[in-house]
Order: structure tokens, then C-alpha cells, then sequence
């Protein structure tokens, strides 16, 4: 099912969360909507799931209007950052849920429903509360509810953001998995770009209410729309001409036309890449990357002169004189 | 501790015999049948009215809210013998309302209404104050309407604190006699509370017939406390494990 | 979303309406009523010594009993979150007995044990001490029946605050006095003395186990409630009024410093 959300508009009191966004979501993507948190990513899911309801715009499903539309009535499946697990409920009735209220056969919800605890490996664990679960579990239980009355829009809001690192790795591939498997529409919130680029293919970056860019992962990454999308996608440094990611600078030991002077101040292995932080003519520090073997070449030591410029087809503006300001 | 003891020491007084004549004779058994279904009439009441003014307090916003909230209170604040006074002011022979239900059991019922007022609305409040929204937005997503939401997701989960609410309310309106003494008239077989019997049955002199009441309604207490904790327990009971 | 809206708003109106009657209602109407007669007898009778007696009389039972209740509350409710000793679970379930229990029952329970013929009245008697329809067992009388507030108030802010910071002063040196007056005590205050102004409501305005013990005689034992029930039994109802108004005020300010000190949680 394709979504299509047009001119939609949201504020809370003073505060404008959304500002005229338009977004289209093609029948069977996974899309990402990626931001800072207060960007308004999830205000704008929730309007496409009927949670919150648009002061502008519209939002369709296949063409069809469905911004009056209560949540119930929109066939959505939808993923809550903090599970919003039924918690006086085992993790069976959980799941089961949608299909009781629908007064589906007791028959078919108890196949379903084992299918479903089967496919987020839950099956030993259906009969707990979700309070007897871990994150990661309780993450996929909320996801077995959603999918269980196959929705064909499928929206998750920050789900992995309260779990740690390991887990939301895995969980991050396991999604990926179930969207390719099952025939849903997929719309992730999230505010790690790393995220969003391993699992999407299409992103949405959103800051201050209004869209800044909507492509393929590298369309952000490689030609950003703007100083915003540059800077979400990792660190990077300010030159004279415009900004510059750390590895699209180059260190030589000999004057160049174009290159600026730096002290070295640090040298940081890595594993395969080097950090070089450097200290530039005004006394300002920023950083370089450079790989194993580059460094090795150059042999960097501490208080020593380097010459700083942009590799060529680095992405961003290319510009002269580096070192104005590190921006993280 | 030891106050409590003396009661059952003298309700057996007249021995077993003794208790038993003054328990089932027919004041004593029309009394505290007046009690019980008194109480158990507003504890019901109290079950939906605290909800519904819990929910109100909760989910509502409205100018003076804080006000109203503050106001649920008052019947913890007030003498409960000024309570049953404000009740006579408006609902008395010269009710301005024009509804006078002095020495009638609408009177009891109404009085024992104003002081267990704030028991459920107290109980409720916090918890559907820490109840997770998400919880019902999540219900609604997968199909639920207003109706099922509240019955399948609230309701389950302010339960306890209803009940708790309510069994509180249940014993307070068991035992009350401040509110009820000026309204309620006393009428033997009529409006005459096991509180008020008690109270009547010290003041001329037959404490052992007293005592065998009090016992009655100690053993009601003891019960509800009882109910209490058992709602307690079942209601963290999944939150425990792990 | 339009038919939440209607339900939204009926419920409110059913809220209001229902605290209207049963509750703004009568309070707002006594003050009226109040003036019926005039303001002259209003004042004859908040001026009468046996009125002024019964006022001075309740706040000397409350100025005993609010600060026995005090150190008990705490001393029970650090009992129970931080030790551990056989039957706490009953201590724990019997604090709540006067919450569940009708003061009738209390009042006659003292009665019982301080009256003629009772297992502690007649020693008592003998040694010439007056308990029964005394200011003792008004006090006593008062003491059970509002027993609980302060406890009730602690113990969940005990648990709450959990025992890390008295463990660190006791590191730091501290002895379990010093750790209470300066960690313990501070960290628990609030709710303290919410207990205590609960406590104290329950004290001014207790009339049934009070009622009982007292013996209610004229100028000695009469508390300002039993006097409010006097008037009305005279059919002095404008007196019942006066009195109770006056109570009622006090009722008020105990309500406003409710609201200042509820603990964050209740306040919606």
C-alpha cells in the first residue's frame, strides 16, 4: 500500500512541529524517517497511523483519503519505541488481540498467533507477562501484535531506541528480513543515521518540522542537499569554501598550492583507520582520518608540520584553507 | 492491640448463648442489615462515580480543574459530624432545593456518599496518571474502538484500584455514624445504623449487647484489610517475576 | 473523533454535577444558612465559654496526639521498609486497622478496657487516676483513630528513596542518629508532614470513638463536634451551624495546605 502524505502541517501550542511536508512512500519500501529528536519525524507517523490529527494537508493510502480516518479503520500496524506491551496480558493474548476483537475463529487466531511467536522466537515464551521479558523480547512481541492482523502499512516509531547496542543490531537485521519476507509497507522513525542507512531504501531527513532531503541512503550520504544533511551523516570539518567529512581530507608532509598548515597534536589507531587530531594555524583543533597505511607512509609524530587539504571529489563544497571550525 | 481484645472479652460476656440472642435479635439484625446494604449501595455508586472523576481529573483539562481536584478532599478535611450538618442545610425540612430526605435511608445513603467521596477517586487517580497511553493508542492501531479499549486495556489495569478504592469506601460506610447521626433520624428498623445501635445500646449501660455487634463489624474490618492485601498481591503479582 | 469529543464532555458535566450535589453543594449552603439569624447569634454562641471550652479542649487533644502520631508513624514506618522482624507482614496490615474499623468500635473498646470492671480501668481507678471520661481516653480515643496517616505517608517515600545515601553516610562516619536527623529525616519531610496535617484533620473533626469515652460533660469533656451535635439536639440549629462553620474553615485550611504539600504524584 503506497502513502502519500501531502502539505501536512502540525503545531503544539507555539511549537511548529510540522511545516508543509510532502512525502510519498512507495507499496512495498522500507523508508525511513530520520532526524534529531523534536525534528517532528514522529509526529508525522503518527499522523499517518491517525494517532495525532494534521492542522494542514492530507495523507492518503493507494489514493485514498484517509485523514478523517480513525486509527482503527486504517489497517496500520504500528511499533511503539517503549513496546506498549498489554501488560496485564500474557504474550499470547498480546498477540492475539487484534485478532480477538476482529471475533476471528478461536481456531485460526491460535494459528496465527503460533506462527507469529514462531517467526519473532517467542514460542517458548507465550505464556509470561511482558513484565518477564527482556527488551529485545517484549520489542518483538509488539511486532508479532502489529503484524498479526496483517496490516499492509507496517509504521515503527524509534522501535530499537530503547535497547542496547547488540540487540538493536540484530533486531535491525531481523527487520529487514521480516519486511522482505512479509508484503508490507514499512515506515521506520529513528535518529541514527547508521540505523536508517542499513536498513532503508529510501530515507526522509527531517529537521525543524520540514523534510531536507528524500533519497537513497547514499544520495544523502554522497550528495548532500545541504549543510544539515552533511553534518547528520557523521562528523565533519568547516573549511574556508564549505564542509569537508575527516576522511575526505588529505595530509602531506610537503607545501602544496591550496593547502593550509597544521601541527600535529595526536595520533589515535583505530584498528584500520587513524585519527590524526591536529591543532590549525589559529590554534583551533579539528581531525583527519586516514587508513593504516596512509599514516604509515607519512610517519606522524607529535608537534610535527602537515599540510592540509581536500582530497579531489570529496563530497561537499571543495574549498581552500581548512581549519575555521570542527563541527561534530 | 489490647482495646481491640476487650471487645471480643465482653461480647462473650453472656456466653455463646448471649452473643448469639443479641446478634440475631431483631433491631440488632435489622440494624446491621441497613449497614451492610447501605455500604454496599455506595460502595457500588463509588465504584463508577470515583472512576468517572478520576478519569475526569486525568484525561480532561478544563479551566478550574486544580480547583476541583482540590475540592475531592474535602469530605478527609471536614468533621464528619459538620458533613451530616451541610447535608441537613441542603437536603433538610427547609432544603432550598425543595428535597427533604431527612430520616429516611436516601439520607444514609447520601451522607455515606459524601464521606467516602475521595476513596476511589485517590486510588484511581495515580494509577491511571502512570497508565501508559501508549497501551491504548497500541490497542487502537490494531483495530480496537473506544468501547473495547476501555474495557479490554483501562479497565483491566485501574481495576485494582477501584476495588481497593472501593473496599476502603465499603468500610468506611460500614462503620460510620458522624455523618449519619443528625440525618439519619435513628429510627429503630428503619434508619438505625449498627453504628448508631452500638453507640445507643453504650449509652444505656448494655455494653455486652454493644459488644456483640462491635464484634460483628471488627470481623468486617478485618475482613476487608484482608480483600486489600489480596488486591495488593494480585495485582503486582506479573510485575514480580524477574 | 467527534463522538469522543460529546463523551469527553458529558462525562465532565456528569463529574461536576454529581461533586455539585453531594459535596460543593452542602458545604457552600451551611455558610449561608449560618447568617439566617442574624450575625448576633452567631457570635453569641462562638463567645459562649462552653463553646470556646469545647474549641480549647479539641486543640489540646489534637496538640497531644498530632505529635504522638508523628514519632509513632515514623518510628513504624522505618520499621518496615528497613527492618526485618517476625510478624511485620500483621504490623504492616493492622496499621490500617483504623482506617477499616468504625470509631464506635474503638470507643467502645476503650471503654471497655478503662470502664469499671475493666482489665486496666479498675487499677487504674485504685490508684485515683481518671481515664474514662477524662481527657485521657479522649486522647486515646483520638491517638487510634489517626493512627495510620503518618505511616502511610512514609512508608512509601521510604521505599521510594531507597536505602543507598544512609548506607554512604554510614560510611562516611555517621551514627544511626546523626544519619537520621541529617539524611533520613530531610529526605522523608514532605511527606511527613502531610501525614501530619491528615493526622491533624482527623483529630479536630473525630466524633464517634470520642464520643463514647468522653461522657460528654457540660464544660469539662464536651469537644467542639459533640458541641455541634448538642445545639442540634437543642434545636439550636443556627448554633449547630455556627460552630460547624468555624469547623468547617479549619477544614479549609487544612485542605489548602493539602494542596501545597500533596506529594507530585496525586496531582493530576
Amino acid at each position: 500500500m503506497s502513502i502519500e502524505i501531502r502539505n501536512v502541517g502540525k503545531r503544539f501550542g507555539d511549537f511548529v512541529a510540522l511545516d508543509d511536508v510532502t512525502l510519498e512512500v512507495e507499496t512495498g519500501s522500507l523508508t525511513a524517517l530520520l532526524g534529531p529528536s523534536g525534528s517532528g519525524k514522529s509526529t508525522l507517523l503518527r499522523i499517518v497511523a491517525g494517532l495525532e490529527r494534521p492542522d494542514a494537508g492530507s495523507v492518503a493510502l493507494d489514493g485514498e483519503d484517509v485523514t478523517a480516518r480513525a486509527p482503527q479503520a486504517r489497517g496500520i500496524g504500528f511499533v511503539f519505541q517503549h513496546y506498549a506491551a498489554f501488560k496485564h496480558m500474557t504474550v499470547r493474548k498480546n498477540v492475539a488481540f487484534g485478532l480477538e476483537i476482529r471475533r476471528r475463529p478461536k481456531a485460526e487466531v491460535a494459528e496465527r498467533v503460533d506462527e507469529l511467536l514462531h517467526l519473532v522466537q517467542l514460542h517458548g515464551l507465550a505464556d509470561r507477562y511482558p513484565a518477564q521479558l527482556s527488551g529485545g523480547q517484549r520489542q518483538r512481541m509488539a511486532l508479532a501484535r502489529a503484524l498479526a492482523v496483517e496490516p499492509s502499512v507496517l509504521l515503527l516509531d524509534e522501535p530499537f531506541g530503547a535497547l542496547d547496542a547488540r540487540v538493536r543490531k540484530e533486531l535491525r537485521v531481523w527487520l529487514r528480513r521480516l519486511h522482505d519476507e512479509q508484503d508490507v509497507t514499512t515506515v521506520i522513525v529513528t535518529h541514527d543515521q547508521e540505523e536508517a542507512m542499513d536498513v532503508a531504501d529510501r530515507i526522509a531527513l527531517i529537521h525543524e518540522g520540514r523534510i531536507q532531503q528524500i533519497g537513497e541512503p547514499r544520495e544523502l550520504y554522497d550528495a548532500p542537499a545541504n549543510d544539515f544533511v552533511m553534518t547528520f551523516f557523521g562528523p565533519v570539518v568547516r573549511t574556508e569554501g564549505g564542509l569537508v567529512r575527516p576522511h575526505d581530507l588529505e595530509l602531506s608532509l610537503d607545501e602544496r598550492p591550496g593547502a593550509s598548515e597544521a601541527m600535529v597534536a595526536r595520533v589515535v589507531h583505530l584498528g584500520f583507520e587513524v585519527r590524526v587530531d591536529l591543532l590549525d594555524g589559529n590554534g583551533r583543533a579539528f581531525s583527519t582520518q586516514l587508513t593504516r597505511d596512509e599514516e604509515a607512509e607519512l610517519e606522524l609524530e607529535r608537534g610535527q608540520i602537515v599540510f592540509v587539504s581536500p582530497r579531489n571529489g570529496s563530497v561537499g563544497t571543495p574549498g581552500l584553507g581548512v581549519g575555521e571550525e570542527l563541527v561534530q | 492491640m489490647l482495646p481491640i481484645a476487650a471487645v471480643v472479652w465482653e461480647s462473650r460476656a453472656n456466653g455463646a448463648a448471649g452473643f448469639w440472642s443479641v446478634v440475631s435479635d431483631s433491631q440488632a439484625v435489622s440494624a446491621l442489615e441497613l449497614s451492610l446494604v447501605c455500604a454496599l449501595i455506595v460502595a457500588g455508586i463509588n465504584a463508577a462515580t470515583g472512576t468517572i472523576i478520576a478519569w475526569v481529573l486525568v484525561r480532561d483539562d478544563f479551566r478550574g480543574k486544580s480547583l476541583v481536584n482540590a475540592i475531592i478532599d474535602l469530605p478527609f478535611a471536614l468533621p464528619t459530624i459538620v458533613a451530616g450538618l451541610t447535608l441537613i442545610a441542603l437536603y433538610g425540612p427547609r432544603s432550598p432545593v425543595g428535597i427533604d430526605v431527612t430520616d429516611t435511608r436516601t439520607a444514609i445513603v447520601l451522607a455515606l456518599l459524601f464521606v467516602t467521596l475521595p476513596f476511589v477517586v485517590r486510588t484511581v487517580q495515580p494509577v491511571l496518571l502512570e497508565l501508559d497511553t501508549e497501551m491504548e493508542e497500541a490497542a487502537r492501531s490494531l483495530g480496537a474502538g473506544e468501547g473495547t479499549v476501555f474495557r479490554r486495556i483501562v479497565l483491566p489495569n485501574i481495576l485494582p484500584g477501584i476495588l481497593s478504592g472501593v473496599a476502603l469506601a465499603f468500610a468506611r460506610a460500614v462503620g460510620e455514624i458522624g455523618a449519619l447521626i443528625l440525618i439519619s433520624g435513628n429510627l429503630p428498623f428503619k434508619t438505625q445504623v449498627a453504628s448508631v445501635f452500638i453507640f445507643l445500646h453504650i449509652q444505656s449501660g448494655d455494653t455486652a449487647g454493644a459488644s456483640a455487634i462491635a464484634v460483628v463489624l471488627l470481623a468486617i474490618s478485618f475482613a476487608v484489610l484482608l480483600v486489600i492485601g489480596a488486591i495488593r498481591y494480585f495485582a503486582t503479582r506479573h510485575e514480580h517475576a524477574r | 473523533m467527534h463522538g469522543r469529543t460529546l463523551r469527553r464532555l458529558s462525562l465532565r458535566g456528569f463529574a461536576l454535577f454529581y461533586l455539585l450535589a453531594v459535596l460543593v453543594g452542602p458545604v457552600a449552603i451551611i455558610s449561608w444558612r449560618t447568617f439566617d439569624n442574624g450575625i448576633g447569634h452567631v457570635w453569641s454562641t462562638l463567645t459562649d465559654p462552653a463553646t470556646v471550652h469545647a474549641f480549647v479542649l479539641t486543640l489540646e487533644i489534637t496538640a497531644i496526639a498530632v505529635p504522638i502520631n508523628t514519632v509513632f508513624g515514623i518510628a513504624v514506618g522505618l520499621a518496615i521498609v528497613r527492618r526485618d522482624f517476625p510478624l511485620k507482614g500483621l504490623l504492616n496490615a493492622f496499621i490500617d486497622l483504623p482506617l477499616a474499623l468504625s470509631p464506635v468500635v474503638v470507643g467502645l473498646s476503650l471503654f471497655l478496657l478503662y470502664g469499671r470492671g475493666g482489665w486496666l480501668g479498675d487499677w487504674f481507678m485504685r490508684h485515683g487516676i481518671q481515664i474514662l471520661f477524662a481527657l485521657p481516653a479522649m486522647v486515646l480515643a483520638t491517638i487510634f483513630v489517626s493512627l495510620p496517616f503518618v505511616a502511610r505517608e512514609v512508608i512509601p517515600t521510604l521505599r521510594e528513596i531507597g536505602d543507598e545515601q544512609e548506607q554512604a553516610a554510614h560510611t562516611l562516619g555517621a551514627t544511626g542518629w546523626q544519619t537520621f536527623r541529617r539524611i533520613t529525616l530531610p529526605a522523608i519531610r514532605w511527606a511527613v508532614i502531610y501525614g501530619v496535617v491528615l493526622t491533624t484533620a482527623r483529630c479536630l473533626g473525630e466524633y464517634g470513638a470520642v464520643a463514647i469515652v468522653s461522657g460528654r460533660i457540660e464544660g469539662q469533656t464536651m469537644t467542639a463536634t459533640l458541641t455541634v451535635e448538642d445545639h442540634y439536639d437543642n434545636f439550636d440549629l443556627p448554633g449547630a451551624y455556627s460552630i460547624s462553620i468555624v469547623l468547617a474553615l479549619m477544614a479549609i485550611l487544612v485542605l489548602i495546605a493539602m494542596i501545597f504539600l500533596r506529594p507530585e504524584e496525586a496531582t493530576a
